[in-house]
Parts: C-alpha cells; sequence; structure tokens
C-alpha cells in the first residue's frame, strides 16, 4: 500500500510518498514555483520507490491556512488526481504539520505555531504532543482551542507554560516582538525558520486514517483559509 | 478522440466533452457573475475560491451526462490564459493533474483560440481562412485565421473593450451589473436618432477600435439632457447604434483588405441582437459567410476549450507535468500545433 502527500500552502513546495514502511519525501523552497514543480516531484518519488500511481491509495494534502493561491494549488492537484485516480483525499492543518515538525525535530510537547497571513496578521495555532504513533513517530499533534488569523499582538495561549514551549514558524521572526508583548514572554525556544513539510501532513493523515477517519471526496475536501474577509469596499 | 474541456479563466467555471467523431457530448457552466454583482465587478480571489469549490463536481457532472466513465478519456484540455492567474491556476492544477493520474496527455490552450475555433462546434462550420470579430467584456479584435494556430491580429481596442463600454454605460444609466444585456433591453424601446454619438476612429485608416471616448459622450448627454421618460432607452439605444456601427464597418473594412470570404463573430457582445442584424446585412451585401456559435459557446464555457485542445491533442501536441499559466499571453504568438499532419478542416 503506497499514500501520497503534497503541500504547497507556504514558500515550500514538498512531496511524500510512503510504500511498504518506507517513506520518500521532496522539499524545496520556491515561491511561485509549486505548480510548475509539483508533478514533477511525484513523479520522481514514484520512479525511485519503484511505485506506480495506480498503487496509491489516499492523498493528503496542505488545505491551509496559507498563501491562498499556495493552497489552492495544493487543493486543484490533490482534487485532479483524486479524480483520475478514483481515491479519497484527507484534508491536512498546515499549522498541525508545523507542529508535528516541531514534535519530530525537536521533540517538543507544546508548540505555539505561527506563519505570517500578510496584512499585518498572523495564522495561529497552539498545539500539545498526543501519544499517538505513526511509525516510530514522537507522537501527534492535538490542536487547543481554534486555529486563528488575528493581529500579533491578540494571540493568546491560555494554560500553556512559555518557558517549555516551542514557538514554529515564519511568523516568529516577522512578528517576534508582538507576540512577545500578546503572551508576556517568548516560549522557551522558537524555531522560525521552519516550513511545513509533507511528510509530516503524511504522518498526521496515516493518523486519522487508523483512527478510523474514512478518506474525502474532492467536493467535501475544501481548502481552510481562515481569512474570509478579502474584498477591502462592502458589497454596495 | 475523447477530450475533456476545462474553462477558469475568470469568473465563469465551463466544463464539456468533446468527442472527435460525435462532437460536443456535454457541457456545463457554473456562473458566479451573481456573487460578484454586489462589488459591481469580479473580485479575483473571490472566483478562484468558487472555482475550486465547483470544479471537481462539475466535473463528475459533465462526466456523467457524457456518459463517459474517466478511463474512456484520450486527454484534457485547460485555459493556460489570458485570464486572472488565480482563477486559470485551478483549472490548470486540476486538470494537468487529472490527465497526469489517467496517464493521457494534456494541453494548455489559449482562451481566446477557444472563442475562435467556437463556431467549429456548429453544423456550418466556416473552411480556413476567415475574419474572426473576438467582442466580450475584456476584447475587441479582429483577427486574420488563416489556421489552426495561425492567427494574425489586425486591429484592437486601443482602450475599453466594447463589452466593456457596454458594461460602463450601463452603469453610467445605472443599471445593475453586469449592465451589457441590461442596456441592450433598455434600448429596444429607444428612439436611434434622438443623440449623435461619436463613432471613434471610424473616420481614420486602419482597424482599431476605441470606445472610452463614447462612455464620455453618454455622460455628458445625460446630465446635459433633462430627465423625461425615454431619456435612458433613447440614450442606451443611440449608444448601442454607434457601437454596431463602428465593428460593423471595421468588419467590412477588414474583409475587404483580406478578401476572406467568411465572417465568424466570438465572444459574449456577440449575443447582441442588433449586431447580429447588422453583421447579416453587411455580410450578405459583401457575399461573405456568416458564422455564429450559438449563445452558451459565444460566452465564456468548456466547450470551445475541449474542442481547441481536441484539435491540438489529435495533432500530437501536449504538455509536460510542469503546470503553468499566463496573465497574458498574445494571440499573434500562438503556432499551429507542434507534428500538425492534421488536415485543416474540423
Amino acid at each position: 500500500m503506497s499514500v501520497l502527500a503534497i503541500d504547497t500552502a507556504t514558500e515550500a513546495c514538498s512531496v511524500a510518498l510512503a510504500s511498504e514502511g518506507r517513506v520518500w519525501t521532496r522539499f524545496e523552497v520556491a515561491p511561485r514555483e509549486h505548480a510548475r514543480l509539483c508533478l514533477p516531484m511525484i513523479e520522481s518519488v514514484l520512479a525511485e520507490s519503484g511505485t506506480h500511481r495506480e498503487d496509491i491509495e489516499w492523498i493528503a494534502f496542505g488545505r491551509g491556512p496559507g498563501a491562498f493561491t499556495g493552497v489552492r494549488v495544493a487543493t486543484g492537484i490533490a482534487h485532479g488526481l483524486a479524480l483520475g485516480l478514483g481515491v479519497g483525499l484527507y484534508p491536512v492543518s498546515t499549522l498541525a504539520a508545523l507542529a508535528l515538525r516541531g514534535i519530530r525535530e525537536e521533540g517538543a510537547d507544546t508548540l505555539l505555531c505561527c506563519l505570517d497571513a500578510r496584512m499585518g496578521e498572523v495564522y495561529w495555532g497552539v498545539y500539545r504532543r498526543d501519544d499517538v504513533h505513526q511509525r516510530d513517530d514522537k507522537g501527534q499533534p492535538r490542536l487547543l482551542g481554534e486555529e486563528q488569523v488575528l493581529a500579533p499582538e491578540a494571540v493568546s495561549a491560555p494554560g500553556v507554560k512559555l518557558a517549555t514551549a516551542l514557538g514554529v514558524g515564519r511568523g516568529w521572526s516577522a512578528y517576534s516582538e508582538d507576540l512577545r508583548r500578546a503572551l508576556g514572554d517568548l516560549p522557551g525556544s522558537v524555531q522560525a525558520d521552519r516550513l511545513p513539510m509533507a511528510v509530516d501532513l503524511l504522518s498526521i493523515a496515516e493518523a486519522q486514517a487508523a483512527s478510523g477517519k474514512s478518506p474525502q471526496s474532492p467536493e467535501e475536501a475544501q481548502p481552510v483559509y481562515l481569512r474570509d474577509r478579502v474584498v477591502k469596499e462592502k458589497p454596495r | 478522440m475523447r477530450v475533456l474541456g476545462i474553462e477558469t479563466s475568470c469568473d465563469e467555471t465551463g466544463v464539456a466533452v468533446h468527442d472527435g467523431e460525435r462532437g460536443p457530448l456535454a457541457h456545463r457552466l457554473h456562473s458566479q457573475v451573481d456573487a460578484h454583482a454586489v462589488y459591481g465587478g469580479v473580485v479575483p480571489e473571490l472566483a478562484s475560491r468558487d472555482h475550486v469549490r465547483r470544479l471537481a463536481p462539475l466535473v463528475e457532472a459533465v462526466l456523467a451526462e457524457a456518459d463517459t466513465p474517466r478511463e474512456l478519456l484520450d486527454g484534457v484540455a485547460y485555459t493556460a490564459g489570458p485570464g486572472l492567474v488565480g482563477a486559470l491556476l485551478v483549472g490548470a492544477t486540476f486538470g494537468r493533474s487529472l490527465a497526469w493520474a489517467l496517464d493521457i496527455p494534456a494541453v494548455g490552450i489559449h482562451h481566446m483560440e477557444g472563442h475562435l475555433l467556437a463556431p467549429f462546434l456548429e453544423p456550418d462550420a466556416p473552411d480556413f481562412p476567415f475574419l474572426a470579430l473576438l467582442v466580450s467584456g475584456g476584447h475587441t479584435q479582429l483577427v486574420s485565421v488563416t489556421g489552426l494556430g495561425a492567427y494574425r491580429t489586425l486591429g484592437q481596442s486601443i482602450d475599453d473593450a466594447a463589452g466593456e463600454a457596454f458594461d460602463k454605460t450601463a452603469k453610467l444609466l445605472g443599471l445593475p451589473y453586469p449592465g451589457g444585456p441590461e442596456l441592450a433591453r433598455l434600448a429596444e424601446g429607444g428612439d436611434p436618432s434622438r443623440f449623435d454619438f461619436p463613432r471613434p476612429l471610424l473616420g481614420r485608416p486602419g482597424l482599431d477600435f476605441s470606445f472610452s471616448g463614447l462612455k464620455t459622450a453618454v455622460l455628458y448627454a445625460r446630465e446635459e439632457t433633462p430627465a423625461d421618460d425615454s431619456r435612458d432607452a433613447d440614450i442606451a439605444r443611440c449608444f448601442e447604434e454607434a457601437v454596431v456601427e463602428t465593428l460593423v464597418a471595421k468588419c467590412r473594412r477588414a474583409l475587404r483588405q483580406t478578401g476572406h470570404k467568411a465572417l465568424v463573430v466570438a465572444g459574449g457582445v456577440g449575443a447582441n441582437r442588433r449586431l447580429r442584424e447588422a453583421l447579416q446585412g453587411m455580410t450578405e451585401k459583401e457575399q461573405v459567410s456568416l458564422h455564429f456559435p450559438r449563445l452558451e459557446f459565444c460566452t465564456d464555457n468548456g466547450a470551445m476549450i475541449a474542442y481547441a485542445g481536441h484539435r491540438r491533442l489529435a495533432a500530437g501536441e501536449g504538455t509536460d507535468a510542469r503546470i503553468e499559466v499566463r496573465a497574458r499571453w498574445p494571440l499573434d504568438s500562438l503556432q499551429p500545433p507542434t507534428g500538425d499532419s492534421a488536415p485543416l478542416s474540423a
């Protein structure tokens, strides 16, 4: 059985393929190149792993939040692949993928995920490590509260011990001072250069599948933008 | 050969299946006009969001209607430009990936080539060469078409497109967006002799158009004329006359200049009744055949993209797995299909 994940929600374009207990990945930071890169990346992991496209059982994709166009590139590709291959989809949060990267790389228990949402706002999600395991990983991220888009000076992390928390994502470099003021302090450590990776999306989707959650149709598997106010002027 | 066509260059999601022998098997359009009407124009981000919501279910519905399980598709065509990049990307990522998953070829189509070839969806299709008048909200162009992918722009609007002039004038008259068709309705009861609006660039040689001055003339006429029962209808009628007369005169000039014996009209303004009647009269006098696609193929649609894609794919053309779209894309830069050995007729 083979499963595929793709993510193009931020400056990074990445794919991951798991097959027979092994994982193949591609990851490239290439703003505005995602549409050109994504299918060739998939071709390359299939070739390297000796997998046929018909062997893919489901596809996970980064459903946002993130750059609107980037989120739609992954969604459009995932929808087209799903229809062509006759498989279902797992839409996965970009912030959750970022949290899992923090768990995987730093072993953190509490994660403050923060992406630059432009227009003076951030995408914000607070996660805790859950003792659910995929393969030999260190656990899965569980969202506390809700994902939000808001001004960096308005974020909060109720009940979180900042000293042992990990800040992840580029929002931490863009708005470090605002975030520090909002929270009262900076988290114990910050990894501001981390971008979401398809390999983490894959692991989150595998955990969902293992817990009995069914994959979705393209019609159900839609982007999550968080920001829904996209028109400056009011409707007339 | 059976090709799926996808159009998402602006605010209409169009999907169709074209069969090389049987013609268009099914086509559907989801229009977002109402969603954008409250903003008085197309909001690109909202358009892209709606395409992503609608496209997959629309494709499934069209495949079912065409009695074409996905395994029976031989190719996928999608609009790759010109248009709104975010909107184009929805159709392009979906279409290219669908083709990749099915291991069949795909091709990115120039939106205006789709319009140029739309008359081939009809039984009275013209032969090459022909003259094409493309008139829509975004374009006013006269194109000499000598073969598939052999296009030469003879003239175009140097400011507003004809459809844009219709919409803007409608707005001046207080008609709801998109006002073009509303304006044509209002003009029905108007007096064509009450106002004398300019025929821009008509007195000069060349085949370019200009419509922005006409809009200004309308503005002044309305300000200077006290409101009466028929003022706005008369203005609408005289405006429409000015646009139609200009379009017809330039078409006549281009036909004489090129010697082409067929005129093809495409684009949303091609649905205008007075334009159709006036062109009918002119082409009869000039002894030239006139071809309109049916109304639903005049405006943006998936069938024309499926058809253009079929022509190019059948000739061996295809794009690789890198998905690319273009906001701008000169029509004249198109080439005949690579490795084209197909005959030029439909």
